[in-house]
């Protein structure tokens, strides 16, 4: 099909191009990112009502507020990751480029990371000051999550995967990714209470750091088989 | 491999372990459940309420054996395209999932009067409620697509992301020091519960086993006549 004169386009020159299409959308009109900003902010808020005001008791759960509020912002803005392009038609089209569906699931994970769940470890101090975290905690919690934000987009990407043919797959989605999330939600929140309590966060970061690079082994494998099966 | 893949074969091999297997389950069960009750002693500090484990630890197995059975027959699925180990893996999840429900059932009825709690968030307990979990996931894939064999697809994938929480289960006992005892069976240096108690905990785990293998059979033949007649109900259509 490929027309003689045309020279096929480089593997990293469609990569960037996917990434930064993806994360144009993500930010564009009515795209997930600020989205899952918004629930971000508005669900952590609603935990002061819940618990009530108590300045003691919520900067002992601060941490895991924000965490278990981060992986479900991320969950939230998942479903439209590959249903989008597999509705369309263009997933089709980007089989046809030299990445392959594992570098498809790179790109789009990336794009992912970068424009939804990297922008809410960002977000993470203005809304621990509102819960009264306490100050030596801060960079362990910004760390935390920075290391920890890939493994949501990774592991994500499974769950997005596996659910890309099936209408109204949000809620199953949600029921195939929390379970997996559960190791990257206990070491994040480990390393940050650590930190507030005055032991040592790094073990909790580096077994962090291992789960990340796991889901990183296993989810673009995952993602791409997963991926295959639904073109078939 | 794909010698099994013929259901008519494979009918043949479930008729002739059928009855051995349903003989044993009874026999089985019968002693196992006379040891666990009556023939074997209480414990010295948890009395009676030991008779428990003889339910508790045997379905905490199986929960994991089943989950590995289901991976082994994912992997088996989509790599060798075989049909049978798709249906297998359907076949054998919901009775993996109720064993595990059994686990974490009886074993917070369990540690109601031994620990003074239903339930604690420790490593052990986590890790297996997370695997009920992911059977859950599993079966609800398996119903979310039409396309049976893209949905049994996508499930096996599930299936073998999620192996990555049995040696978590298995080991999350040496990792983190908590209330739920460490393995006592199955270590390297031995046994280290009683004779007297390891009988009824391996006639109820050899109860279990041959159990599972009656219903597993039932529901592959199940599945395997239901892919028979959606397949006869297509050819019909067409004619």
């Amino acid at each position: 099909m490929s027309h003689p004169s045309h020279a096929q386009p480089s593997i990293s020159s469609v990569f960037t191009a996917l990434v930064r299409r993806d994360v144009t959308l993500a930010w564009g009109q009515g795209g997930a990112s600020l989205l899952a900003l918004g629930f971000f902010l508005i669900a952590v808020s609603l935990f002061p009502f819940g618990v009530g005001p108590e300045p003691q008791i919520l900067a002992r759960i601060a941490p895991g507020i924000i965490w278990v509020v981060a992986l479900l912002a991320s969950v939230v803005s998942l479903d439209r990751l590959y249903q989008a392009d597999y509705e369309d038609g263009s997933l089709d089209d980007l089989v046809l480029s030299p990445m392959g569906l594992v570098g498809i699931a790179g790109a789009k994970v990336l794009a992912h990371w970068l424009s939804t769940t990297l922008p809410l470890a960002v977000a993470a101090p203005a809304l621990a000051v509102l819960l009264n975290f306490p100050d030596e905690g801060y960079w362990v919690l910004v760390g935390s999550l920075l290391i920890g934000t890939p493994a949501l987009s990774l592991i994500g990407s499974i769950g997005a995967s596996l659910t890309v043919a099936v209408r109204r797959g949000g809620v199953l989605m949600f029921l195939l990714i929390l379970p997996l999330y559960v190791p990257t939600l206990i070491f994040g929140v480990g390393a940050v209470d650590a930190a507030v309590m005055m032991g040592d966060p790094l073990p909790h970061l580096a077994l962090l750091a291992a789960t990340t690079l796991i889901a990183l082994v296993v989810s673009l494998a995952a993602s791409a088989a997963a991926l295959k099966l639904a073109l078939e | 491999m794909h010698r099994f893949a013929n259901p008519a074969q494979f009918n043949r091999l479930a008729d002739a372990v059928m009855p051995w297997a349903m003989i044993a389950t009874v026999l089985l069960f019968g002693a196992g459940l006379y040891y666990a009750l009556i023939g074997s002693p209480p414990d010295y500090q948890q009395g009676e309420s030991v008779r428990v484990m003889y339910v508790h630890v045997p379905a905490a197995w199986m929960g994991m054996f089943i989950y590995v059975v289901i991976a082994v027959a994912s992997f088996v699925a989509l790599v060798w395209r075989h049909p049978l180990a798709l249906l297998a893996g359907k076949a054998a999840a919901p009775i993996g999932a109720t064993f595990t429900a059994l686990a974490l059932i009886t074993g917070m009825l369990w540690g109601k009067p031994m620990w003074g709690t239903y339930w604690v968030w420790d490593g052990r307990l986590t890790s297996v409620l997370v695997q009920f979990f992911l059977y859950l996931g599993y079966m609800a894939l398996w119903k979310a697509m039409d396309d049976e064999e893209k949905a049994g697809n996508a499930a096996s994938i599930l299936a073998l992301v999620g192996v990555v929480n049995i040696p978590i289960i298995k080991f999350s006992v040496d990792w983190w020091s908590t209330l739920h005892q460490p393995a006592s069976v199955m270590r390297l240096d031995g046994p280290t519960i009683d004779g007297t108690m390891l009988v009824p905990l391996f006639l109820m785990a050899a109860a279990y086993q041959v159990y599972f293998i009656v219903v597993f059979i039932w529901r592959m033949k199940l599945e395997v006549n239901n892919r028979k007649l959606s397949v006869m109900r297509g050819s019909g259509m067409e004619n």
